[in-house]
């Protein structure tokens, strides 16, 4: 039973990497001009300091030439992935698109976790108390708000905090992961340096996810008060907490877990604007700054690792899911 | 009517409203770069102020609105168009193109969109104009109509007037245009409502990352020049105020829109007590 989920869950982890990689592959040969050829020829052409970029050029026509068939490509490409062979930076030549994402790879993984977890955490609960204590006027004017935040995009409100915060009462830095005077080591200013600049981008991701897990968690929350066992634990005189958390959320929780698997992919996505906004040393800028310099191997490896990275995610939500739902433990019952 | 509906009404309706007022009082030439006096605070003269580039706001704003929606109508309702069609001939023919049709809509799906679209969007650098734009984004957005309306036909194609129309001899087409999509219009109108707001979501955030279309003045490529040019650092207020504000309106006007018509179209998402 649990063998055979597991293997679910990797065959459909597998299925979603190829599908990118593929896409990846085959989404710029539709265009009329292949931008990859384009730009190489352009560099070429303008030759003078750039010709180690000559390599470059040779190493990609070697695989991915016009005189290979497609099918040759193809495989030549996935072989690549499989390796993390992502290529050499165009604009930064020679640097390895691997080392370039490797770089900025923590910073990304670190606001992701942090702001995805605390935003469920807050938003569940937060909305299982909307439901549960229906009637409350603090929460009542709460709820409105949160859910109006949850229709914003993340870096939308991250520019709201900016002026805010940053801009008006300067409460906090403009831009960047640490203070350009900062030396980056394991030292408590250096840390402190970090978590500064870390609040703004967290927080905007964390203020306008939080809705989106309160509205799910209260409709679950409000059928889980109709069930019979929740009148039974009422009539069997428990404390109003124990049948909040144990009762109420522990059984409200479980489609809401399904639902962070489901999520992963959008708030990877909207952190990658988060941190455009904010000059994030993550990903999400070395995106930008490869999509501005038309650096193809560094747009089309981050995308493949942000894909990635969001698999790894959901199977990791996955594998989580049995330490809630006894249901589905390997050698429970059913 | 819903609170939520009426919300998202009254909020769009202001947009629009002042986009036809704007369209009398401004003139959209000044939309373009050096029309203006440079990076000028609101004033008699320039009522919005203006960027680095000279362009004046009021007009950036009007214009921005109105090819932002643009963007998002055409992919709307191409995504819908389309994704309508396969679902018609996934659920209506069954068998192995339902079986193709459904297994291509389930895998990509399963990858994350805006990441598809960036790729799809960088391969035409310095090309990008809003109809490709739209195009581009139209290239996903028939995934969610597709799968929601082909479950919807799946039910529907059991009913028993369809049944009933089959019995006496309707053709399939027949059946299609005169029993099924009549039937479907709520379904239809809430899916391109969702279909045009997933698309001006998709559309503003590409535009952010810098690959929109360089030449027009979407709200997008407002936010774009904005942060690319140090808004922040160089104290223009009216600059960042501005395009955030119409686009908080509209994000917020969309959101209460779709889930309001979700709950009138659903009646099993209507709020309980």
């Amino acid at each position: 039973m649990f063998v055979v989920w597991l293997g679910q869950r990797l065959l459909l982890l597998l299925a979603v990497v190829f599908t990118a990689a593929s896409l990846n592959f085959l989404l710029p040969k539709l265009a009329p001009k292949n931008p990859v050829e384009t730009k190489l020829l352009q560099l070429t052409e303008s030759g003078g300091a750039l010709t180690d970029i000559k390599d470059l050029v040779r190493a990609y026509e070697e695989k991915f030439g016009l005189d290979k068939p497609l099918l040759t490509q193809y495989g030549n490409y996935l072989r690549s992935m499989a390796r993390f062979d992502l290529g050499y930076s165009i604009a930064h030549y020679p640097a390895r698109v691997i080392d370039l994402i490797l770089r900025a790879l923590p910073w990304t993984i670190g606001l992701l976790l942090t702001a995805t977890f605390l935003a469920f955490g807050i938003g569940t609960v937060l909305g299982a108390l909307i439901a549960w204590e229906r009637g409350s006027r603090i929460l009542g004017f709460l709820a409105p708000g949160v859910m109006v935040l949850a229709a914003l995009p993340y870096y939308l409100l991250g520019l709201v905090l900016v002026y805010l915060f940053a801009f008006t009462w300067r409460l906090f830095p403009l831009q960047g992961g640490f203070s350009i005077t900062a030396v980056p080591a394991l030292t408590a200013t250096f840390v402190l340096d970090v978590l500064r600049h870390s609040i703004l981008p967290a927080l905007s991701i964390v203020l306008a996810s939080i809705g989106t897990w309160a509205l799910a968690m209260r409709g679950m929350m409000i059928t889980v008060q109709g069930e019979d066992y929740m009148a039974y634990a009422q009539a069997n005189g428990l404390s109003a907490g124990r049948r909040f958390f144990s009762y109420g959320l522990r059984n409200a929780l479980l489609p809401q877990v399904t639902a962070l698997a489901l999520q992963i992919g959008h708030l990877a996505a909207g952190a990658v604007l988060v941190e455009r906004v904010f000059g994030y040393p993550g990903l999400g800028n070395l995106l930008f700054q490869a999509i501005e310099q038309s650096d193809y191997f560094v747009i089309y490896g981050v995308v493949f690792i942000i894909v990635l990275m969001i698999a790894g995610m959901m199977l990791l939500v996955d594998l989580l899911y049995p330490l809630l739902d006894p249901r589905v433990r390997p050698g429970g019952a059913g | 009517m819903n609170t939520r509906l009426v919300g998202g009404l009254v909020l769009l309706g202001l947009l629009v409203a002042s986009c036809l007022a704007g369209l009398l009082l401004v003139d959209l030439d000044d939309a373009r770069p050096l029309s203006a006096a440079i990076a000028h605070p609101p004033s008699a003269e320039y009522w919005l102020g203006t960027d680095t580039a000279g362009r004046d706001l009021a007009a950036v704003l009007v214009l921005g609105t109105l090819l932002t929606a643009k963007v998002g109508l055409l992919a709307g309702l191409i995504g819908i168009t389309v994704g309508t069609v396969l679902a018609f001939v996934a659920a209506y023919y069954g068998g192995w193109t339902d079986r193709l049709i459904s297994a291509v809509v389930d895998v990509l799906l399963t990858v994350p969109g805006l990441l598809v679209l960036i790729v799809l969007a960088s391969a035409y650098p310095g090309q990008m104009t809003t109809t490709l734009m739209a195009l581009v984004i139209a290239g996903l957005a028939w995934r969610e109509p597709a799968r929601q309306i082909r479950s919807q036909v799946l039910v529907m194609r059991e009913a028993n007037y369809v049944r009933m129309a089959r019995l006496s001899g309707q053709g399939g087409l027949s059946i299609i245009f005169h029993e099924m999509i009549p039937n479907l219009l709520p379904y239809l109108g809430a899916g391109l409502v969702s279909a045009v707001s997933a698309a001006i979501l998709a559309s503003v955030g590409l535009e952010a990352l810098g690959l929109g279309p360089r030449g027009e003045p979407t709200l997008g490529m407002t936010i774009y020049w904005m942060i690319l040019d140090g808004a922040f650092l160089r104290g223009l207020w009216w600059w960042i105020l501005e395009p955030v504000a119409v686009l908080i309106i509209l994000f917020v006007g969309m959101y209460l829109l779709v889930t309001g018509l979700d709950e009138t179209a659903n009646p099993r998402l209507r709020r309980r007590a």
